[in-house]
């Protein structure tokens, strides 16, 4: 697995659109945004609406999976190219969903949305007609998915990355800025966790610094290549940026990424927090 | 949730006795910029959240008191404004060059 495996530039974007076997996928917590105009055969995924559980506080399970991918004309053998907003946070997380259920071919577009509007490229409204397919997804591979239980024992032995940003690390404030401040659980974080905020693994125009820049990046800030690690967040979508940037980029192993994030952690009864 | 809610509009709901608001909107040659990327960096220029103007050119964050970056990128260029907020509502325009 390389850089080349799993990224892939605007241009290369534009040079393949309406090419068979390949789906765009655009994913966004603020849907309007795809109705607005996106890259011209893409499909949009709500993250809320599409990819969590309308019941439980959990992704879709295999039968739900399934039925969406279906309903959305993607097939196990289509190459899967996400992208979104906000820094390809939410496309990022839907990357990981995608390896928990052992798609086969699995991209993210460097620079998400805001790469490609800022470049000027073409946005469309039309919305694509796919046939349905029969899609077939893997049981979960739990091997990338950090629970509760294995982030509180993961204190002062792995590599608990915590990639909130710094005011969110230190609890000055509980969530990211352009959200209203109001929240139940307790501030702070993961004792023993170290703060590498996602965004120092991206240039402004949202893609992706070099692989020898996020090598320094990982080294400087003490990140240790002999232990296990798990990344968390929030909501577990930032964290999946930075799961993509560890596991998928720089080729680390043993990284989990904890989508229960702060909202859970800090919600828990009786565990260790520092602030 | 971590999506980008609305920009703009009231601030009906908000308890400006708790919340650090600081908002305003991105100009360019004496417009609004819609669409522009507006990021709120913290005291040490580390990013903390981005949001996309309204038509209008719009944007807002919830913060804490103290000093912040607010830094624009848009197809026309990037511009950048410092601000240094209180609890309650604090509005600056970022200006593109």
């Amino acid at each position: 697995m390389s850089r080349n495996d799993v990224l892939v530039n605007v241009d290369w974007v534009q040079e393949h659109l309406g090419q068979p076997g390949i789906v765009f996928v655009e994913v966004d917590e603020d849907a309007s945004a795809y109705d607005g105009g996106h890259i011209e055969g893409a499909v949009k995924f709500d993250w809320k609406k599409d990819l969590q559980d309308p019941l439980r506080r959990d992704y879709l399970d295999k039968t739900a999976f399934e039925a969406l991918l279906s309903s959305r004309g993607i097939a196990n053998d289509d190459t899967v190219v996400l992208y979104g907003g906000n820094n390809n946070w939410f496309a990022a997380y839907a990357y990981w969903y995608f390896k928990i259920y052992g798609h086969r071919d699995v991209k993210l577009m460097d620079g998400g949305r805001k790469k490609w509007e800022l470049d000027g490229r073409p946005l469309s409204t039309d919305l694509p007609e796919r046939p349905a397919t029969q899609y077939q997804a893997s049981e979960p591979d739990l091997s990338i998915r950090a629970f509760r239980d294995e982030v509180v024992a993961a204190i002062g032995s792995k590599n608990l990355v915590d990639v909130r940003s710094p005011d969110e690390f230190s609890g000055k404030i509980l969530a990211p800025a352009h959200l209203p401040q109001e929240q139940s659980q307790r501030a702070g974080h993961v004792p023993s966790a170290i703060n590498i905020p996602w965004s120092k693994a991206a240039n402004e125009d949202g893609t992706f610094k070099s692989d020898e820049q996020l090598a320094a990046l990982y080294a400087e800030q003490g990140f240790d290549d002999s232990k296990e690690t798990i990344a968390y967040c929030r909501i577990g979508e930032r964290s999946s940026h930075t799961w993509f940037v560890l596991q998928e980029l720089l080729g680390k192993k043993n990284v989990k990424n904890y989508d229960g994030s702060w909202v859970e952690y800090g919600s828990l009864v009786g565990v260790p927090i520092e602030k | 949730m971590c999506g980008a809610p609305k920009q703009g509009g009231t601030l009906a709901g908000i308890d400006l006795g708790t919340q650090t608001v600081i908002q305003g909107s991105v100009w360019h040659d004496g417009a609004p910029v819609a669409g522009a990327y507006v990021r709120l960096l913290d005291g040490t220029d580390e990013f903390t959240a981005e949001v996309v103007t309204s038509p209008e050119g719009e944007f807002r964050f919830f913060a804490a008191p103290g000093e912040w970056t607010l830094r624009a990128l848009a197809p026309v260029g990037k511009g950048q404004q410092a601000i240094s907020a209180e609890t309650g509502l604090n509005e600056t325009t970022v200006v593109i060059e």
